[in-house]
């Protein structure tokens, strides 16, 4: 019984994984034709020249991910610190149920949202308007994990920073949230992920770019955006590009998400688990 | 609570008891066999002292085991403590009855003579004494303990009345002696029986009401 | 050097229910007091009232005084983050932060509150680490093991010594030893024996074999009442209360 129940959990995980390799796999085959360290590095050329890039865009997405970590990241895990530790009565209600809504607002909702309330004030679009949008969308993810954690840190432990005369806000910074650090951290990354590849919101916000563009304050390119341009293009030298540009951001993703983890665990003690 | 723990307890009284009949049966004979001359009564009594012995042996273990195993406290603890003493003066009684009765083989091979020592009597009051003192172990009953410690002063009387009826006996009849040395000896293995049944009963006390009685003078114990 | 602790008219409840009544009784200072009792007299609600933990449960609260030293710790404007300063407490069960070295452990209480000069919380590192007689064992390791490696035994006196470090007069002990093997057991009463030189000691047991050891007094709480409180020979050979014979004896509890 115990084989088959074996057996059983091991096909379940390997259907979870097969679409992934497939899409990996499929990305590999369409789109390294089109790596190339130019690829990587250039910005886009007009069709019909060759050496075009998506650098502009990459950068263009770091920096708009950049804006919206800054933002989801302070947000969400203070919303989520008032829930667990200042929790019970209205306002965690309502901060909870804001929260819940939030995140099941569609991503083009929120993009249109922002378009109206910073572009149209501004009068133009700019990498802000893109992380906050993306930022706004961190924000659920964070606070669920933060507070989630939070609540699995002990009473024990809280109780011997209390009982040392430890300020409660302090031991809530210091002792309760540097437990919890590791599964944060992962929320984070959750929350990463996920609006690293949305698009929707950036349509309208970041707008997107030819160029190479620093100025936070001008519209931006992200490798999401270029994709999506690449893709609904009628050039077949187009379509390539984005092929590799969805590979690219796969492992930028991917990558991001392995290094924070790596970083993060050489940092944690050795002995606990 | 702790069944197992009281019935230990109880078993201990119960063995204390009948080693206490024993010394008692021990003294009663050999006082018999100072009234009536019978060598035989005075063998016995010889022999059980092998029993008696035994018995404080016996129960020394087991207070021992239960004070290492149980770890009493308050009233359990001071009464183990209790038995472990009145067991010693338990034994010490049965080697008052031996000393009694080797006097008395002495005195049956000398020649008969009345004196002037209610030899009885003492030893029906110390006699007393221990039972007294027994059945307030039993029934855990201080006052009745408190009794046992005036009757002392009765019993130290008679043996002090004897001590001077000997003396003036050994200086008017030099020929005997021998018989009032004797006498003047049961007396005071009398009188040390006695002494033994007031340590059980200030025993009793300290186990019972936690007060420690012991070598006060009965007005200052309020 | 410990305080003594004055306790009047000590009264504590978990919202309507009341945990603690009208508690009254002298802790002397540098001595080891025992609070003993069944499951859920109060014991453990009275000693967190001595350092203000209780009122960190919702809904609880306190009336009446605790005065130590000569200051009452209820008194009006009197910080409860203070009173944790001058009054430690270890837990039932060891708690070290498992986010932290051993060092950090040690000097937690110290770095939460500003202080940060190396060198002398070096030194009260090593010192409150040899009071716990944890010195010998650990000192390789202060920086590179973290609190939550230790054997259970270990991590007791690792929690005595991060709180010793902050230099409190009183230490709290609630059950200090229960979750521990005899021989961790035997270790930590040896310390408490050691430490009530300097501090003044007030140790919640249910172990009364325990009590008997270490304590010069023991106080005997029942149903959240003060049942009796006497230097611990007399609560444990000759106690005036039949509640109390009866638990000591194990007649109940």
């Amino acid at each position: 019984m115990d084989r088959l129940a074996t057996a059983g959990a091991g096909a379940a995980a390997f259907v979870v994984m097969a679409p992934l390799i497939a899409i990996f796999v499929y990305l590999v085959v369409r789109g390294a034709g089109a790596l190339s360290w130019a690829f990587l590095f250039n910005s886009p050329r007009p069709v019909g020249e060759s050496g075009g890039g998506i650098g502009n865009a990459i950068a263009g997405s770091a920096v708009i991910l950049g804006i919206a970590c800054l933002i989801g990241v302070p947000l969400g895990i203070g919303a989520g610190v008032c829930l667990a530790e200042y929790g019970g009565g209205r306002l965690s209600t309502l901060v909870r149920f804001v929260a819940d809504v939030l995140n099941g607002v569609p991503s083009i909702v929120m993009g249109i949202a922002v378009y109206a309330l910073v572009v149209v004030q501004q009068k133009h679009f700019s990498a802000l308007a893109g992380g906050l949008a993306l930022g706004i969308m961190m924000i659920p993810t964070v606070t669920r994990a933060t507070e989630e954690m939070l609540l699995m840190v002990p009473r024990s432990i809280r109780e011997a920073a209390l009982g040392l005369g430890v300020a409660e806000w302090r031991t809530v910074v210091s002792v309760t949230l540097r437990t919890a650090l590791p599964g944060v951290i992962t929320g984070i990354m959750l929350a990463f992920a996920r609006v690293a590849g949305e698009t929707a919101p950036l349509l309208f916000t970041a707008f997107g770019n030819q160029f190479w563009n620093w100025n936070v304050n001008q519209p931006t390119a992200a490798l999401p955006l270029q994709i999506y341009t690449y893709a609904i293009s009628p050039y077949d030298e187009w379509h390539r590009q984005a092929w590799a540009g969805a590979l690219v951001l796969i492992v930028l993703i991917v990558g991001t998400v392995a290094l924070v983890r790596w970083v993060t665990s050489r940092g944690v003690m050795k002995g606990t688990g | 609570m702790r069944t197992h723990f009281q019935e230990s307890l109880d078993s201990l009284k119960g063995k204390l008891l009948a080693m206490a009949g024993m010394a008692e049966a021990a003294i009663d004979a050999a006082v018999r066999a100072y009234q009536e001359r019978v060598p035989e009564l005075c063998s016995k009594v010889f022999e059980n002292e092998v029993m008696i012995n035994l018995a404080e042996r016996e129960i020394d273990h087991l207070a021992l085991d239960l004070l290492a195993m149980q770890q009493p406290m308050a009233v359990d603890l001071r009464f183990i403590l209790a038995i472990i003493k009145s067991n010693a003066d338990l034994e010490r009684v049965g080697d008052q009855a031996v000393n009694i009765a080797e006097r008395v083989m002495e005195l049956i091979a000398l020649p008969r003579v009345e004196l002037a020592a209610d030899i009885p009597q003492m030893a029906a009051m110390s006699a007393q004494m221990i039972r007294q003192a027994l059945e307030a172990f039993i029934s855990g009953n201080a006052e009745q303990a408190k009794r046992v410690l005036e009757t002392d002063d009765v019993v130290d009387r008679m043996n002090q009345e004897i001590f001077l009826a000997m003396d003036k006996t050994m200086h008017e009849c030099p020929a005997l002696i021998r018989q009032a040395l004797d006498t003047l000896l049961i007396a005071r293995n009398l009188e040390r029986v006695a002494d033994h049944a007031t340590n059980i009963a200030e025993d009793v006390i300290f186990w019972v009401r936690g007060a420690d009685v012991r070598h006060h003078a009965l007005a200052e114990e309020k | 050097m410990g305080m003594s602790l004055s306790v009047r008219q000590l009264n504590a409840w978990f919202g309507r229910r009341q945990a603690l009544d009208d508690i009254t009784m002298e802790i002397p200072a540098n001595q080891v007091t025992a609070i003993i009792g069944p499951s859920g007299c109060g014991k453990s609600t009275f000693v967190r009232c001595l350092n203000r933990m209780h009122e960190t449960v919702p809904e609880a609260r306190v009336e009446g005084s605790v005065i130590i030293g000569s200051r009452n710790i209820y008194g009006n404007g009197v910080s409860p983050v203070e009173v944790r300063r001058r009054v430690g407490m270890v837990f039932q069960k060891p708690n070290p932060f498992p986010a932290m070295s051993i060092y950090d452990n040690v000097a937690a209480g110290l770095k939460l509150n500003g202080f940060h000069k190396r060198r002398e919380l070096d030194e009260v590192v090593e010192h409150a680490l040899r009071m716990a007689a944890l010195w010998d064992e650990v000192k390789d390791q202060l920086k590179k093991q973290s609190g939550a490696s230790l054997s259970g035994g270990q991590q007791q006196r690792l929690c005595i010594a991060r709180a010793l470090a902050v230099q409190p007069e009183v230490l709290l002990m609630d059950e200090p030893a229960s979750a521990l093997d005899p021989i961790s057991t035997s270790k930590i009463e040896e310390l408490i024996f050691q430490l009530k030189a300097q501090y003044t000691i007030v140790i919640v047991t249910h172990n009364m074999q325990q009590a008997a050891r270490v304590a010069d007094g023991t106080g005997f709480f029942l149903l959240g009442k003060l049942i009796e409180y006497d230097a611990t020979e007399k609560i444990f050979t000759t106690p005036v209360d039949k509640r109390t014979e009866d638990y000591v004896t194990g007649r109940f509890g």
